[in-house]
């Protein structure tokens, strides 16, 4: 089993395409340190996808290089190197003619595991991303819900503990509901897992949401900004960055926190709004806007009672 | 044949003589099922298991030629105008035409037959395989290489198994096709159920129940053919049926 997670750097990577104005991927130089979650977000043409599949070699790279735990990719043999890396897509690929097993098993198959050894990680995965293994192991692709499919997609990548993930906008073509699931338990799964993740999206809120750090790309594949959510938010590095974070950055920014985090004053008075600790400032802010009310009373997940918030402090 | 033709000889006959026959045979009726007891074993089912060898050596060397060139045609996709266009141009000759024109080449040899069947069945193989092929999903495609399978892999693990319902599919048109082809050979060599056939319609009057028989059972192993394959279609392509 190879280390649990693994350190991915970007070291002048530069990908251009013959006959096409201007690089793809312009020295981009960054660091995902393992077991955190890199989220690659830019505008169409920023090179995102292109940056993903300079790891995995199906782009290989024009010049600079890329590095695995110090190692580069260009000195893995490609078969193994593509292996070991999980990979998720937003078609998701699941193959139409193999059952949720056959599909999850493929890269264990391909690296030459037991039969009984296969049939328990698959077994073991279906249950972590909540699928039913002894219902859903049978079934093909074309009988699943897209979300599903997501799921069985994520599990696939997972199957042989790679080191490191690379996931191409996993949940673009999900209906918001199910996205926002997936979101949830893809980052519960990564509380546990701890994988390295370069994560690729469109989607500002995504990207905040499910990073550690986001690295911004803007036209022409050059790095704008690479940096923590909060701090992307907070201090953008350009007029470009503001502009693609969004006016609303500052609530954006509330987002990134819960009411659990706030100093709460002491419960006191009936009839004000309650909600439970985990909800997002941002959240509990649009509630107290909704409905004209100045605070709220904080409670746990038991439902008792743990302090009161007023507007103020959750801009504070 | 002997008991069904006496007075073969000399090309003087002119009186059909169907043997001792029935009442049902000298009435020349459409079903005579005395005659079909006695010559089952000498003429019909001879003649049927001469049809199907003739249908799966056809189909069998068919296929290998039409996927030897669909690899070509799909992997170098110029080659696959002409390699098509072959396929059809072949598939216009009548059979009766391409029958002959082998005749000085090959004689009257089940080669002779073959190369027409064979030739036949190239149209709509090769054009399914390379369909089927063409048809496999790019995402699929791209997970597959993104998890790391050889070119080989690839071919065999994903692309072949997704082709498998239309090359299937074509294999069932080509069988169907086939079997009925094989029936006008006879007009030149004597093989298959298109022997008795052509017998049948040779007599003064037409040997209506040797007619039916031997056209019945082009038909009956047409369906089975046809079937059977739909079975195995099925069977190894559980997926592509809809939940």
């Amino acid at each position: 089993m190879p280390t649990e997670a693994a350190e991915l750097v970007f070291d002048e990577a530069t990908k251009v395409y013959p006959g096409r104005d201007g690089a793809a991927v312009d020295h981009l130089s960054l660091t995902v340190p393992a077991g955190e979650i890199c989220v690659l977000v830019g505008p169409s043409g920023g090179g995102k996808t292109t940056a993903l599949k300079l790891v995995n070699r199906l782009i290989p790279l024009t010049s600079g290089d890329v590095r695995i735990d110090g190692t580069s990719v260009l000195e893995h043999d490609l078969v193994e190197l593509r292996r070991s890396i999980g990979y998720v897509i937003q078609q998701v690929g699941l193959f139409p003619h193999m059952t949720v097993e056959g599909n999850i098993g493929t890269v264990p198959r391909l690296l030459g595991w037991p039969r009984r050894r296969i049939r328990q990680r698959v077994e073991e995965l279906l249950e972590l991303v909540g699928l039913d293994p002894e219902a859903d192991r049978r079934r093909f692709p074309s009988q699943l819900s897209g979300g599903q499919q997501q799921r069985v997609g994520l599990a696939r990548a997972l199957a042989a503990n790679p080191p490191l993930m690379l996931m191409d906008e996993p949940f673009g073509a999900i209906d918001p509901i199910v996205r926002a699931r997936l979101q949830d338990e893809f980052l519960r799964l990564q509380g546990e897992l701890r994988k390295t993740v370069v994560f690729v999206t469109h989607d500002v809120d995504e990207a905040i949401k499910l990073g550690d750090r986001i690295a911004i790309l803007r036209e022409g594949g050059r790095l704008a900004q690479y940096d923590t959510p909060e701090r992307v938010l907070a201090q953008p590095a350009d007029a470009f960055v503001a502009e693609f974070v969004g006016r609303d950055r500052a609530l954006k920014a509330l987002s990134l926190h819960t009411l659990g985090e706030l100093e709460l004053r002491p419960a006191a008075g009936d009839g004000l709004l309650r909600l439970p600790a985990e909800t997002s400032l941002r959240d509990a802010l649009a509630l107290l806007v909704a409905e004209h009310r100045e605070a709220l009373l904080v409670t746990a997940a038991d439902g008792s009672p743990l302090g009161v918030a007023t507007r103020e402090d959750l801009l504070r | 044949m002997s008991g069904k033709l006496l007075a073969a000889g000399g090309g003087k006959v002119i009186i059909p003589n169907f043997g001792h026959g029935t009442a049902c045979l000298r009435r020349n009726g459409w079903f005579c099922l005395g005659w079909l007891r006695q010559h089952w074993g000498d003429t019909l089912q001879p003649a049927l298991l001469q049809h199907v060898e003739l249908t799966v050596i056809a189909v069998g060397l068919g296929f290998t030629i039409a996927f030897l060139l669909a690899l070509v045609g799909f992997r170098f996709r110029p080659a696959d105008g002409p390699l098509g266009a072959l396929g059809d141009i072949l598939y216009t000759i009548p059979s009766i035409a391409f029958f002959e024109l082998l005749i000085p080449l090959t004689g009257l040899t089940l080669t002779t037959i073959e190369i027409p069947l064979v030739s036949y069945t190239l149209f709509v193989l090769y054009r399914n395989l390379v369909a089927g092929l063409r048809g496999v999903p790019a995402e699929a495609l791209e997970s597959a290489r993104g998890m790391g399978m050889t070119r080989l892999q690839r071919f065999l693990r994903v692309e072949l198994p997704l082709a498998a319902p239309a090359v299937l599919a074509g294999v069932r048109v080509a069988t169907v096709s086939t079997v009925s082809i094989a029936t006008v050979a006879a007009f030149l060599i004597r093989e298959g159920l298109g022997a008795p056939i052509f017998d049948a319609l040779q007599q003064p009057g037409i040997f209506r129940t040797e007619l039916l028989a031997a056209g019945g059972l082009a038909i009956l192993l047409a369906l089975a053919a046809d079937a059977l394959l739909a079975g195995l279609q099925r069977a190894l392509t559980p997926w592509s049926r809809r939940p």
